[in-house]
């Protein structure tokens, strides 16, 4: 056990070059943070005033609640949402929860909702427009961007957040971004961050491998990190400074800073996977070409599960909804998936038929060619893929698979059917 | 789909030209070997319907009304599978009588749960199901509207959802290609945030393989989904199935009735519910 730690220690150890390499320059958002302030503590029954306080200043506060048996991101009426004594059980395609310590909050990990369905929403009107001689007339725009304050945001998806910030946002000049996205940028203005430190990582998360977690040290409001008696408390932009000042904190003793070093540190031993993300880029330029993709595509459904699921993933489709006179229509976007067959449909058939070429892309394009395209990783650690994917297919065993030159690969748990009409027509 | 009649030429040329009567496109709802369920559907789109009304003649819709419009018309929307001897001239008909024909619902595209007989022995059945059974005139099998007539679109779903129903009639009214994803449930169902039973309870959803269109209905409400929208584009049957024999235990018996339901008799359920069978038949 001991030795499975330091060895996950070092594989983290040995991948810091990349991943600074991968995460640098993630500094200069949208929003600018500033270091975080000083750690100060805020009783356990200060998080209602914590509650309270932001919906005094309008906003809707959005948190962690279980529903039917998951934890998930729901509006929250007071800390009595939240999942207290709750955590959960994620292993390769299965989650469960399970009974947590009776007196903590925020034991579980990451469930299926990250905020990327606040700032990037899975289906939203773009416009609405008039036909109107030759042209038309534009009647409606987007929906106005709710005032939303998100508490218990994981680093990983802060690490996120600022990975679709490249995407969406209004980078440095050397941007990297794909469209300036204007709802994006308003709402990541608007939408306050509370960030809540992982004492207890899943059994999928990786984040230690990218340097992504499990404590947040940029990209967040306020910052906690819960212990039996409270939360230690930090302020991290000037917009948490003013809440912090409003809030009931005093400061830490010198016990409950060491408690809380502590648990940051057991979290990190307690990764439930490891990716050796060191030159993971250049192995998967090598392996374009690889006999292991065949034995993925006998297992992927092709669901898009993965990316629905995955705080970065960014993929959108946009149709034109008419009305039957055809005169109004409706411009809605929707998240879309590299899976689907019509992600890459054009007038010359789909560019990516097979299975096989789907899942090299998507896990090409998270470790790879993301680079090449945003400067930073694709993937955080999260976990999120691994356990909602309905097979159960894990990134960081598929990436250990690909290192091992396909010569120590699991067994496939689904051997190719008759019947499976992969490549043939839709 | 309509051509509207050339405008006289004006007397004068300054003069606005009168505006011409709009001939509407003219549709037709047919009834096959079906429950009736996806008509209602039509039915239901109740805040719809009046313009529905105003932008198509309702030509031939016997569900909805009693007046009949001799054909030809421009949209059919065929609902039911071919099981009878009439039935299988009566599609010849409407294919001549129908610029566009759509089968509609999971008996016109895949044969329906009708179709489970194709598996079975038709005399037997009717044997004990009717006090008279040789008054009962069925073919051999129930087969979707595309095994006998060229059919210009399907509409999946047992029934069909109301609003995709509306998406075809608007596309084809303005010209255009349906937004009708082909798509997996998962994607709709994780754009709804939901939970998923599937990952979370161990429940046997076909999600995964079945096509989208229904909202996530099933899964809303806390069940597996069983497949009324038919196979999606590429399924991969084979390695869910997998995951059910060997993550949940589930019997290659049970893997074969869940395939083989409202669209068992479609490719490539078909196939893989009679892979299960074979399955089946071996472990016994
Ligand atoms: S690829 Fe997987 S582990 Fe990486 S960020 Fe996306 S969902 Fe999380
Ligand atoms: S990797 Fe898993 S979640 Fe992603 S498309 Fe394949 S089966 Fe679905
Ligand atoms: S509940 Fe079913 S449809 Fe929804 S994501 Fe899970 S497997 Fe897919």
């Amino acid at each position: 056990m001991l030795r499975a730690v330091a060895r996950r220690r070092q594989r983290a150890a040995a991948s810091l070059p990349n991943r600074d390499a991968a995460m640098k320059g993630t500094t200069a958002m949208v929003v600018s943070h500033a270091s975080p302030g000083a750690p100060r503590f805020l009783p356990r029954a200060a998080l209602a005033d914590l509650v309270t306080l932001l919906q005094d200043e309008g906003f809707t506060v959005v948190g962690p609640t279980v529903v039917d048996g998951v934890v998930m991101y729901r509006p929250i009426d007071s800390p009595d949402d939240l999942p207290h004594g709750v955590n959960d059980v994620q292993q390769r395609g299965t989650y469960r929860l399970a009974e947590g310590d009776p007196e903590l909050t925020f034991e579980f990990a990451s469930g299926p909702d990250s905020p990327k369905r606040f700032l990037f929403p899975p289906q939203q009107q773009l416009m609405q427009f008039r036909v109107q001689g030759e042209g038309f007339e534009v009647t409606a725009g987007p929906p106005d961007v709710p005032k939303i304050a998100l508490l218990g945001v994981r680093p990983c998806d802060l690490a996120a957040i600022r990975v679709q910030d490249r995407v969406f946002g209004q980078d440095d000049p050397a941007t990297f971004r794909c469209e300036s996205e204007p709802w994006y940028e308003q709402a990541r203005e608007q939408t306050l961050l509370v960030a809540v430190n992982c004492t207890s990582p899943g059994g999928n998360c990786f984040c230690v491998s990218w340097g992504t977690g499990p404590e947040a040290h940029e990209g967040f409001d306020l910052s906690l990190t819960e212990l039996r008696d409270g939360f230690i408390c930090r302020a991290g932009s000037p917009r948490g400074k003013e809440l912090a000042a409003k809030l009931p904190l005093r400061e830490p003793t010198r016990t409950e800073l060491d408690l809380a070093e502590l648990l940051m540190n057991r979290a990190c031993e307690h990764m439930g996977r490891a990716l050796d993300t060191a030159s993971v880029k250049e192995l998967l330029e090598q392996k374009r070409e690889d006999s292991h993709w065949d034995e993925v595509a006998q297992r992927c459904l092709s669901c898009g599960n993965c990316t629905m699921v995955c705080p970065t993933c960014f993929c959108s489709t946009v149709t034109d909804v008419t009305d039957l006179s055809g005169e109004e229509t409706t411009r809605v976007r929707s998240w879309e998936s590299c899976f689907t067959h019509q992600f890459s449909y054009t007038v010359a058939g789909p560019g990516r038929d097979s299975l096989r070429s789907r899942y090299r892309h998507w896990l090409r394009h998270k470790l790879c060619t993301w680079q090449d395209q945003f400067g930073v990783s694709g993937c955080v650690g999260c976990g999120r893929c691994i356990t909602w994917c309905p097979v159960g297919i894990d990134i960081t065993q598929e990436v250990q698979a690909l290192r091992n030159d396909s010569t120590s690969l699991p067994a496939p748990i689904a051997p190719a059917c008759a019947f499976s009409s992969e490549g043939s027509p839709p | 789909m309509a051509e509207a009649p050339t405008a006289e030429p004006a007397a004068e040329p300054a003069a606005q030209p009168a505006p011409e009567p709009r001939r509407r496109p003219r549709l037709a709802v047919y009834k096959f070997s079906s429950c009736d369920g996806c008509q209602l559907q039509l039915l239901n789109l109740e805040d719809e319907l009046l313009a529905l009304a105003d932008a198509v003649e309702i030509a031939y819709f016997l569900e909805a009304r009693r007046q009949e419009l001799p054909p030809p018309y421009d949209v059919g929307l065929v609902e039911g599978s071919i099981s009878t001897p009439e039935e299988e001239e009566r599609i010849q008909t409407v294919r001549r009588n129908c610029k566009f024909l759509v089968a509609i619902g999971a008996c016109a595209t895949s044969g329906g749960i009708q179709s489970l007989r194709n598996w079975a022995n038709v005399e037997e059945f009717t044997r004990h199901v009717y006090a008279r059974p040789q008054w009962i005139k069925s073919l051999e099998t129930a087969t979707p509207i595309a095994a006998h007539v060229f059919v210009d679109f399907e509409l999946h779903g047992c029934p069909v959802n109301p609003r995709q129903l509306l998406e075809l009639v608007s596309a084809l009214l303005n010209h255009r290609r349906p937004n009708i994803p082909t798509h997996c449930l998962c994607i709709e169902c994780k754009r709804r945030g939901l939970p998923c039973v599937l990952s979370a309870h161990g429940e046997p959803c076909l999600g995964p393989i079945t096509q989208a269109g229904c909202g996530a209905l099933c899964p809303a409400v806390g069940r597996a989904c069983y497949g009324c929208f038919g196979p999606m584009e590429q399924p991969r049957i084979g390695a869910l199935g997998e995951r059910f024999a060997q993550a949940q235990q589930r019997p290659p018996a049970e893997i074969m009735r869940m395939i083989r339901s409202f669209n068992g008799y479609l490719e490539p359920f078909k196939q893989a519910s009679d892979h299960y069978e074979r399955q089946a038949a071996q472990q016994d």
